[in-house]
């Protein structure tokens, strides 16, 4: 096998969902273009923060690396391979490189399974793994793994916590010794005293498993705590891509601006500080995004030619390999 | 030291505009056990002065949601009982007759929901609804009440107020729906406005937008502002007075810069540990271990102590008072029986 | 009635919820219905009515002979009598031991047609779920046409062409037009399971089509079509007397209920008795099996509790 060092490469993504209706009649709709050509790459051993407020096509992407949607056009490329292009028992065979954790972890675990089912579900679906009799003491080892006490092994996710609800739906996607971990707003409903709990164990399991993670998050702030490489999303298409610390200490896309200074700060010492960029109006639908750059609706930096031109994701610094897609970039 | 720092009760009117005493909620379910009774708020007490914001923080299941909605009188008789006082300019709402209270709420008191979209009804207009909010409690013509309600849309700064009169609900974004939600809110400039999780549904650039907008309203109507919230970024840009809530106590209260800066409870500083930052180290969170108890669960004596890393035998038995912590009472109180140290800054 | 014995909370209740829930909840649910007398009642009457009906020998014999087809003209339709507690019919058979050899066709049909229209249901249901979008718009078509059919217009026109009326003809014909309304529910659960997070993390994990109906989208989308079975399976007897009432039905040589309500309706006025015990254990047949899958219902529900 080549020494590939791209892990996960995405090339040209585009998704467009034909607004409802019958096929013929009706009122003909704008589709909605939830994600509008989207390049991006992650390597081994690493993290790659996605950044978007809802709406931006953020999850629907999630489903489109996780090969679950066909997009309307592009690839998605594990380890070099097209998953939806195998044949469907080779695709569900490969699924096990690339798994996904969701954010509800009430909505995601089958109420009517206990933990220890849920957790032996992908061994139980992937046979050639281990022989029967090995799935459980497998799953009890998942379960201690992520901190779970395997003497509740048989209790239903219901008589669990949030936290260790979201725990057992890491052990399940952790099951089948996947490369990629695709992480979906995976402690957005967690109160905050549990929150760092969870964003300490993936932490923790990418150190001991060399783990590579697309995490996706609406908190500027949780994600600076994960990723070592960031992507901003608006209105389905990258805005900026770059190293962590270049983005989050030299933002330079306007949009990613507005959204680290609109990031509530608790310390009081700096209320009312100075540069806060407060953003007017809500973002525009998907289904009709703005002609030009999708931000110059909502941008003080716009002008003329923001609102004719989509601007073009600049050639890669060579300072923190950023990339930014506007006309007028801070720098 | 702090003689520099004049103490914040002094500044404040010795009469609260709100003040709450001993506020216990008690909830019964029906469910296939035959029923049972949990209580979810344990003798809260809280004031809130004349154009002041408190915030009440707290994660999910602390019971700072049903302790405002207890005070509006908002929780259905049949399965909750609330004990305790909650009394407004002197009144008790608890004890007042359903109509008196009703009259008082939405004019005197307001509140702001986390989710616009079910609190506002489906099947009417937006102005409708600010007009008919004005003509309930005020004897205004409809022709009035709507020129009161279109400028106060424009006032909440929805976008050309007077055509989107007409609109329906579902036809405004999030954010518009929440800024319509103030705009029912202040519309009879009550004294008291109490905003439960109202940015919660909503996307940062628009959070930033609505704290803003409250904040400015707030300044304008004199009102006093109960801001009941998890997100301690979100009270840090606006409260004066910080109530952390935990399992249907409250821990600790005080201005939020000494807490911030000297937090008294082990609760306190972990909670302020465990928030991931724009700044400050990236090396691993500090969490909190363990998860906050269930209603039907609680712990004895101090509901944090299993998953405090100072408890000691007595935590386990005895559950503290909010007292006041020296050096400054009594805006600081804490309820724990071995209190961080404070004095030292 | 009902109310009274639902309202009182079970004074241990409070104590067994607050304590950790160990067990699994399959057993949680199990004991809580176990506390509820009503669920006891009704359970403990349908064990009854099932025993009945399978073995009716067992309580043929306690009145008398027992034997529904030892019949005396002499004792025409007479009232309730010493060991004839409910009379004679107009035959002259004892009364008593007919009603209760009649369970058996009564139930028999309601079960075999709740059955076989819910084999049905769950296969067209969770074809038409989980398929696309053709197959589920055939499916709903189909079951719209039987939907709109008049249900007991659609059995009498059947059932007049076809020649021996048994009970398993019976019940075909019964279940051809209750199949409609189980499929309709029960596509209407599978989509819902379809849509849930738990089965788009399954394909994530690789799972087939089959693997994610078994082990996900049956059981969850199961309760909700139980329930409307137990309580179909009331309404099917209800029908299948009216049927026979109306001469359609079951023919003389079985012995149910409703040949016995039809046999009464030329005399009622005179000797009411005719009427009246069937009727009662009709009635009773049907609600213990309502009551029974509404309890049912509000104790599965998996997030109820």
């Amino acid at each position: 096998m080549p020494d590939d060092p791209l892990l996960l490469e995405v090339r040209g993504l585009v998704k467009h969902f034909k607004a409802g209706g019958l096929p013929m009649g009706g009122r003909r709709r704008d589709p909605v273009k939830a994600v509008d050509g989207v390049d991006l790459t992650l390597s081994r051993g690493s993290t790659l923060g996605l950044v978007g407020e809802s709406g931006c096509g953020k999850s629907t992407l999630a489903r489109l690396l996780m090969a679950l949607d066909r997009p309307t056009s592009g690839t998605v490329l594990v380890e070099g391979r097209n998953l939806l292009a195998l044949p469907s028992a080779e695709l569900r065979r490969r699924r096990r490189d690339i798994q996904l954790v969701m954010q509800d972890p009430y909505t995601s675990l089958d109420p009517r399974m206990t933990a220890l089912e849920i957790v032996r579900e992908p061994l139980d679906i992937h046979r050639d793994l281990m022989p029967k009799r090995e799935r459980a003491t497998r799953a009890r080892e998942l379960l201690e793994m992520v901190g779970l006490d395997p003497g509740h092994a048989h209790r239903h996710p219901h008589q669990f916590s949030g936290g260790q609800r979201q725990r057992l739906g890491i052990a399940r996607a952790l099951a089948l010794r996947p490369k990629i971990l695709v992480c979906d707003e995976p402690v957005s409903a967690l109160d905050v005293s549990v929150q760092a709990q969870v964003i300490n164990l993936l932490k923790e399991l990418q150190r001991e498993f060399g783990l590579s993670y697309v995490f996706i998050a609406h908190d500027l702030a949780v994600v600076r705590h994960v990723a070592d490489e960031v992507a901003v999303m608006y209105l389905g298409r990258i805005v900026e891509h770059g190293d962590r610390d270049t983005v989050y200490s030299r933002p330079a896309h306007p949009y990613t601006r507005a959204l680290l200074s609109a990031v509530p700060d608790p310390d009081p010492h700096r209320r009312g500080a100075t540069g806060r960029i407060v953003l007017q109006g809500d973002p525009p639908s998907p289904s009709r995004p703005p002609a030009g750059c999708a931000f110059h609706t909502r941008c003080w930096k716009s002008q003329e030619i923001c609102a004719d031109q989509r601007p073009l994701p600049s050639e890669p610094l060579s300072v923190g390999r950023r990339q930014v897609s506007c006309h007028f970039p801070e720098n | 030291m702090h003689a520099n720092t004049p103490d914040p009760a002094e500044q404040l009117d010795p009469v609260p505009l709100l003040d709450v005493k001993d506020l216990t909620v008690d909830l019964l379910s029906r469910g296939g056990d035959g029923g049972s009774v949990h209580r979810v708020v344990h003798g809260v007490s809280f004031t809130l002065h004349k154009e002041e914001t408190v915030a009440l923080i707290g994660e999910s299941g602390s019971g700072k949601s049903i302790s405002a909605m207890a005070v509006m009188g908002l929780l259905p008789a049949t399965t909750a009982r609330v004990g305790g006082s909650a009394r407004h300019q002197g009144t008790d709402l608890l004890t007042l007759p359903p109509d008196q209270l009703r009259a008082r709420r939405g004019k005197r008191i307001a509140m702001i929901f986390q989710d616009a979209l079910s609190a506002l009804n489906p099947t009417f207009s937006v102005g409708f609804q600010i007009a008919e909010t004005i003509r309930a409690h005020e004897k205004v013509g409809r022709r009035e009440a709507r020129a009161r309600a279109v400028d106060l849309m424009a006032r909440v700064r929805i976008p050309d107020p007077a055509s989107r009169y007409r609109d329906y609900p579902h036809q405004f974004s999030g954010g518009m729906r929440q800024r319509i939600m103030i705009a029912m809110a202040v519309a009879l400039r009550p004294d008291v406005l109490i905003a439960d999780e109202p940015t919660t549904a909503l996307d940062v650039t628009v959070q930033a937008q609505i704290m803003e907008l409250l904040a400015e309203l707030r300044e304008e109507t004199g009102s006093a502002l109960l801001l009941i919230t998890h997100d301690l970024g979100l009270a840090a840009g606006t409260a004066d007075r910080i109530a952390i809530m935990y399992a249907g106590r409250i821990l600790e209260q005080a201005p939020f810069e000494e807490l911030y800066d000297r937090p008294a409870h082990p609760y306190t500083r972990g909670l302020l540990a465990a928030v991931p930052r724009l700044d400050g180290d990236l090396d691993d969170l500090t969490p909190i271990p363990g998860s906050p108890p269930g209603p039907g669960a609680l712990p004895s004596g101090c509901p944090f102590h299993p998953r405090c890393t100072d408890s000691r035998d007595r935590c386990a038995t005895q559950p503290p008072m909010l007292l006041p912590v020296l050096p400054n009472p009594p805006a600081r109180l804490v309820a724990c029986h071995y209190p961080l140290e404070v004095s030292g800054a | 009635m009902t109310d009274t014995a639902i309202a009182p909370p079970d004074g241990t209740a409070p104590a067994s919820t607050s304590g950790p829930a160990l067990d699994a909840a399959s057993g949680a649910r199990w004991r809580t219905l176990r506390r509820r007398p009503l669920f006891l009642l009704t359970g403990g009457c349908v064990l009854l009515l099932l025993l009945v009906a399978a073995a009716p020998g067992l309580f043929a014999g306690w009145f008398g002979h027992g034997n529904p087809t030892v019949c005396d003209l002499g004792h025409s339709a007479e009232g309730p009598a010493p060991g004839h507690p409910f009379g004679y019919d107009v035959q002259g058979c004892d009364l008593y031991a007919n009603v209760i050899h009649g369970a058996g066709a009564s139930l028999g049909v309601g079960l075999l047609a709740t059955g076989c229209g819910l084999a049905v249901a769950l296969v067209l249901g969770c074809l038409a779920g989980m398929a696309g979008r053709v197959v589920d718009s055939v499916i709903a078509r189909i079951t719209d046409v039987f939907l709109g059919f008049p249900f007991l217009l659609g059995a009498i026109v059947v059932l007049n062409s076809v020649t021996t009326r048994d009970v398993p003809t019976v019940a075909g014909v019964l279940a051809l037009f209750g199949w409609p309304t189980m499929t309709r529910v029960v596509r209407a659960s599978v989509r819902s399971v379809r849509e849930a997070d738990y089965v788009v993390m399954s394909r994530s994990l690789g799972a087939s089509q089959w693997h994610i109906v078994v082990r996900h989208v049956l059981p969850n989308a199961l309760t909700p079509v139980l329930v409307l079975a137990s309580i179909t399976v009331g309404g099917v007897i209800v029908a299948e007397s009216a049927l026979t009432f109306l001469g359609v039905g079951l023919q003389p040589p079985s012995i149910s209920w409703g040949l016995q309500l039809a046999g009464a309706q030329n005399s009622f006025q005179t000797h009411p008795h005719l009427l009246i015990f069937p009727g009662l254990f009709l009635c009773f047949t049907v609600f213990v099996l309502i009551t029974f899958g509404d309890i049912v219902r509000d104790a599965l529900d998996p997030r109820g509790r």
